[in-house]
C-alpha cells in the first residue's frame, strides 16, 4: 500500500511539473492525472491541492462536480446503464437499482474485488432496445431485473470456465 | 466609482456610491430585500438563492439586486407582481430542500428563512412541491458545533467564511444538481478536516444547518 501511495505521488509530481501554480490549472491537471491513473485517488487530489496552493476541498468539489472524473478505480468490467430519455422512460432506473443491489455498490463505485464498476451514461444511441446496458463493449437491450441477474450470472459462468481451462 | 448618485427605491430618494451593489444600498437604507447567498465583500456574487429580485424601470425583467450596480437616476421597485412571483417560487424551492422542524431547530426565532417569510407574507410550508426526502445526517464531530445537512439551503455563506475570512479551507461545495452539498474533503467528518473550530462558518449560517452545541 505504501509503495502504491509513493507511485501515485510520483506520477502526480511528474504531471505537475508542466503546470504553473495557478488555480486555473486545476482541471487540466486533474484530467491528466485521471488519464494516467484511471481515476482520482485521494492522495492525488491532496497532492494537486498542495501544489496549486488551494484547499483540498476545492479540488474535491471540482472532481465531484464533473461527470468526467471518477474517484474509484475502474473495474475490470465496466457496466454502463443508459439514462437517456428513452431508456429512462423504459425503466433504466430499475436496471440501475438492480445492479446496485446485486453488486452492492452505488453508481460510480467499483466492487471491492475490482471486478465491476457501475456507471450511468446518457444515450448510447440504440433507443429501440431501451432500457440499454453496455457491459464493456457489449450492448444488452431490454434489460429487466431478471436480465440483470442473467448478465451477471453469465460473467460468473464465463469466469469459472476460464478457470477450469487454466 | 465613488461618485455619489441619487436613486429611487420604492419612491424613497437614496444617495449611494455609483457602482455599489443595489442590495446593500437598499439594506443600508432600511429597505428590506430578501437575500441568503449574498456576501458584501464578494466581488462576483453567486446570485444563487434567487431571492433578491427587484424591478428596475427600463429593464423588461426583474433582476437580482445583489449583482446590480447602482447607476444615476435608477428607479427601483422591490415589490411588484413579477418580483413577488419569482421570490415566492424561489422561496418554496429552498424550503423543499430544508427539513422544516422549526420547533426543534436551534435557530428558531433568528432564522433567515423565518424572517423572509415574515417580511414577504410567505408561508413556511410547501404548497406546490414535495419535500426532497433527505436522510438526517448530522456531523457532530467538532467539539463546539454540529452540521445538519438536512437544514442546509446551500447559500454558501459558510464556505465564504471558511475560505476567505478564516482562511482555513475545511468545507466546500461538492457534487452537483440535486446531490450538491457542503462537505469536507473526501466527505470526512469535520473533526478529521483542517477545521480549526473558529466558529465563523457557524456564525455565517443563516439557517440552523451549522449550530453551536448547547453546553
Amino acid at each position: 500500500m505504501e509503495g502504491k501511495k509513493e507511485t501515485i505521488s510520483n506520477y502526480v509530481c511528474e504531471i505537475l511539473k508542466n503546470y504553473s501554480v495557478e488555480r486555473r490549472n486545476l482541471l487540466p491537471v486533474l484530467r491528466e492525472v485521471q488519464e494516467k491513473l484511471g481515476y482520482l485517488p485521494v492522495r492525488a487530489m491532496e497532492k494537486v491541492a498542495e501544489a496549486l496552493g488551494i484547499p483540498t476541498v476545492d479540488v474535491y468539489g471540482a472532481a465531484t462536480f464533473f461527470n468526467l472524473f471518477r474517484l474509484s478505480p475502474p473495474g475490470k468490467h465496466q457496466i454502463k446503464v443508459c439514462m437517456g430519455t428513452a431508456c429512462f422512460m423504459a425503466g433504466g432506473q430499475i436496471a440501475l437499482d438492480s445492479f446496485e443491489r446485486r453488486l452492492d455498490v452505488r453508481t460510480g463505485e467499483t466492487t471491492p474485488d475490482g471486478e465491476f464498476s457501475l456507471e450511468e451514461v446518457a444515450c448510447v444511441g440504440c433507443c429501440s432496445l431501451a432500457p440499454v446496458v453496455v457491459v464493456d463493449d457489449f450492448v444488452e437491450g431490454n434489460v429487466t431485473p431478471t436480465r440483470v441477474d442473467g448478465i451477471l450470472l453469465s460473467w460468473d459462468i464465463g469466469k469459472k470456465k476460464q478457470r477450469e481451462q487454466d | 466609482m465613488n461618485r455619489k448618485v441619487v436613486i429611487i427605491i420604492d419612491g424613497q430618494k437614496i444617495t449611494a456610491r455609483e457602482g455599489e451593489k443595489l442590495l446593500w444600498v437598499a439594506l443600508e437604507n432600511k429597505v428590506y430585500i430578501p437575500h441568503l447567498c449574498a456576501v458584501k465583500e464578494q466581488e462576483r456574487p453567486t446570485a444563487g438563492c434567487r431571492l433578491c429580485f427587484v424591478e428596475i424601470e427600463g429593464t423588461c425583467n426583474p433582476v437580482t439586486a445583489c449583482t446590480q450596480p447602482v447607476k444615476a437616476g435608477m428607479t427601483v421597485k422591490t415589490r411588484t407582481p413579477a418580483v413577488d412571483r419569482l421570490v415566492r417560487t424561489a422561496f418554496e424551492l429552498l424550503l423543499s430542500e430544508h427539513r422544516l422542524n422549526c420547533g426543534e431547530c436551534p435557530k428558531n426565532g433568528s432564522c433567515e428563512l423565518q424572517k423572509i417569510a415574515r417580511e414577504r407574507g410567505l408561508k413556511l410550508n410547501l404548497h406546490r412541491l414535495k419535500p426532497l426526502s433527505k436522510k438526517v445526517i448530522i456531523d457532530d464531530s467538532p467539539r463546539s458545533f454540529a452540521f445538519d445537512a438536512g437544514r442546509c439551503v446551500l447559500c454558501g455563506r459558510c464556505v465564504w467564511a471558511d475560505h476567505r475570512i478564516a482562511g482555513v479551507g475545511a468545507i466546500g461545495f461538492s457534487r452537483r444538481g440535486i446531490h450538491r452539498r457542503i462537505t469536507t474533503f473526501a466527505d470526512r467528518e469535520l473533526a478529521q478536516s483542517p477545521c480549526t473550530e473558529c466558529g465563523l462558518c457557524v456564525e455565517a449560517c443563516p439557517v440552523g444547518a451549522l449550530y453551536f452545541k448547547k453546553n
